[in-house]
């Protein structure tokens, strides 16, 4: 893989289809961790850890089990159970070894369980047009994987910025809360999708 | 075996075997990485009664049993539902000497029965009591009483509160003090009294008596025979409203005894 590709794969997952403000995968883990920037950092980071895992586990399972075997269909629930293992595992493993890191991670490692956008990054690097086309396709998708982490992490860190000011805003009572939380998010959402068309342009 | 058959047990093969090997690895990993707990957190979690009703002030009881375990300063006494028996146990584990809390238990300051007050309008909205509260304080004719939607049960973590006849009531055998009810009751009539010493006001109508009597049968109308039989000068009226002092008083029920509305209930 060429520092082309990494750098277009980086571009294309972390600005233009950044999972969250994109492609709304993930909204639950971004607007219940994104109160503040700590928590928000922390999620981030275990959310790449789980995914770029999550896609070492999947990808050779994928291809070295279900392709020959034609059952390419049970790729859900299959991503699923492997997943949620694997979280599991890994939880484990940081509990005894990086306490630390555990707790500092604490209850987020539990909450990627079940996300959507850990799924879907299992499911996408499979279908990745730059992963599809690459030389070595199994690092490629882990690099595609690292890489939309980091978009969940650049969404988390930029909406925790955004809901720290919408704390000491004065919103008409109806708006308190949640909806104006929804409503902010839509916005940076909307942003985001100026992006549309950079990458693709970029490298022509 | 039909040839049909042959791709379903493969699927359902492998599917199985994959689950299995995440089983076993989950498994033998948590054996593998097993990490202490710590043993007094672990005793002291087993004592508490996890109803997580946060009574204590603590997010939970797993929450209060970690911060007693890591701090032998904070208080043994602060679970309510659980009452003198956890606190003496927790304090057994945590070397400490036995500080009791007296149990207290819900008590409801209305006894407007629909058969002792009635309504002012008809009401058709949400049947909660928050939002019958938004309609001019509710459909009653006395504005301070239980309106009768029972948000209090609602919320009773052991359903230990009924509502009879349109008002709440509490069953003090049921009833483990956890005090959610006095925070959810939208007109604040709900409160925790000691258990073993019951005797409360049953109205909380602060309008002068001929208006109070009036709006229910069994309003006080702050007539003051109570305050003046009361032998230890331990219940006063406060705007137009008897209030007990349960430090002083010894609960004697004198003063349900004289009440000329049967609004003082002792209950002994």
């Amino acid at each position: 893989m060429d520092f082309k590709t990494f750098v277009f794969i980086l571009m294309t997952s972390v600005l233009v289809n950044n999972y969250v403000l994109t492609q709304f995968l993930g909204i639950c883990p971004f607007l219940g961790v994104s109160k503040k920037l700590n928590q928000a950092t922390g999620m981030g980071v275990a959310v790449i850890f789980v995914m770029v895992l999550a896609t070492a586990a999947t990808w050779p399972i994928q291809n070295l089990i279900l392709v020959p075997l034609k059952l390419d269909y049970l790729q859900t629930i299959l991503f699923i159970l492997v997943i949620a293992s694997l979280v599991q595992l890994v939880e484990m493993i940081l509990k005894k070894f990086l306490p630390s890191l555990h707790a500092s991670l604490g209850v987020y490692l539990p909450l990627i369980t079940t996300n959507c956008a850990v799924l879907a990054v299992c499911k996408n690097s499979l279908t990745n047009e730059s992963v599809a086309s690459s030389a070595a396709p199994f690092v490629t998708a882990l690099v595609y994987a690292f890489a939309c982490g980091l978009g969940f992490l650049l969404a988390m860190v930029l909406f925790a910025g955004v809901r720290s000011v919408i704390e000491h805003s004065k919103p008409p009572r109806c708006f308190e809360g949640v909806p104006i939380t929804l409503i902010a998010a839509s916005i940076v959402a909307l942003a985001f999708s100026g992006f549309g068309g950079i990458a693709e342009n970029l490298f022509k | 075996m039909p040839e049909y058959f042959i791709p379903i047990l493969i699927a359902v093969g492998v599917i199985t075997a994959i689950g299995l090997a995440c089983a076993v690895i989950l498994v033998v990993a948590s054996k593998f990485f097993a990490v202490k707990v710590d043993e007094k957190y672990a005793a002291l979690r087993d004592c508490l009664p996890g109803v997580n009703c946060g009574a204590c002030g603590y997010a939970g009881c797993d929450s209060y049993a970690a911060a007693l375990a890591e701090n032998s300063s904070i208080a043994t006494n602060l679970c309510i539902p659980g009452g003198a028996i956890v606190a003496a146990q927790l304090a057994e584990i945590m070397g400490v000497d036995v500080t009791t809390t007296s149990k207290k238990t819900a008590s409801v300051h209305c006894n407007g029965t629909c058969d002792n007050t009635d309504i002012k309008a008809n009401y058709q909205g949400i049947h909660t009591c928050r939002a019958a509260m938004l309609t001019y304080g509710g459909n009653g004719l006395c504005n301070y009483g239980c309106l009768g939607y029972g948000d209090c049960a609602e919320v009773c973590p052991v359903d230990a509160i009924s509502l009879v006849n349109g008002v709440a009531v509490v069953d003090i055998d049921t009833c483990i003090g956890c005090g959610i009810c006095t925070k959810t009751c939208p007109k604040g009539i709900i409160s925790m009294i000691d258990t073993d010493k019951r005797v409360s006001i049953k109205c909380s109508n602060k309008e002068k008596g001929a208006v109070s009597r009036k709006e229910c049968k069994v309003a006080c109308i702050g007539c003051k025979k109570c305050e003046a039989t009361c032998p230890t000068d331990a219940i006063s009226v406060v705007d137009n409203l008897a209030v007990i002092d349960y430090d002083k008083c010894i609960y004697c029920g004198k003063c349900a005894h004289v009440c000329p509305m049967n609004t003082i209930h002792s209950e002994k």
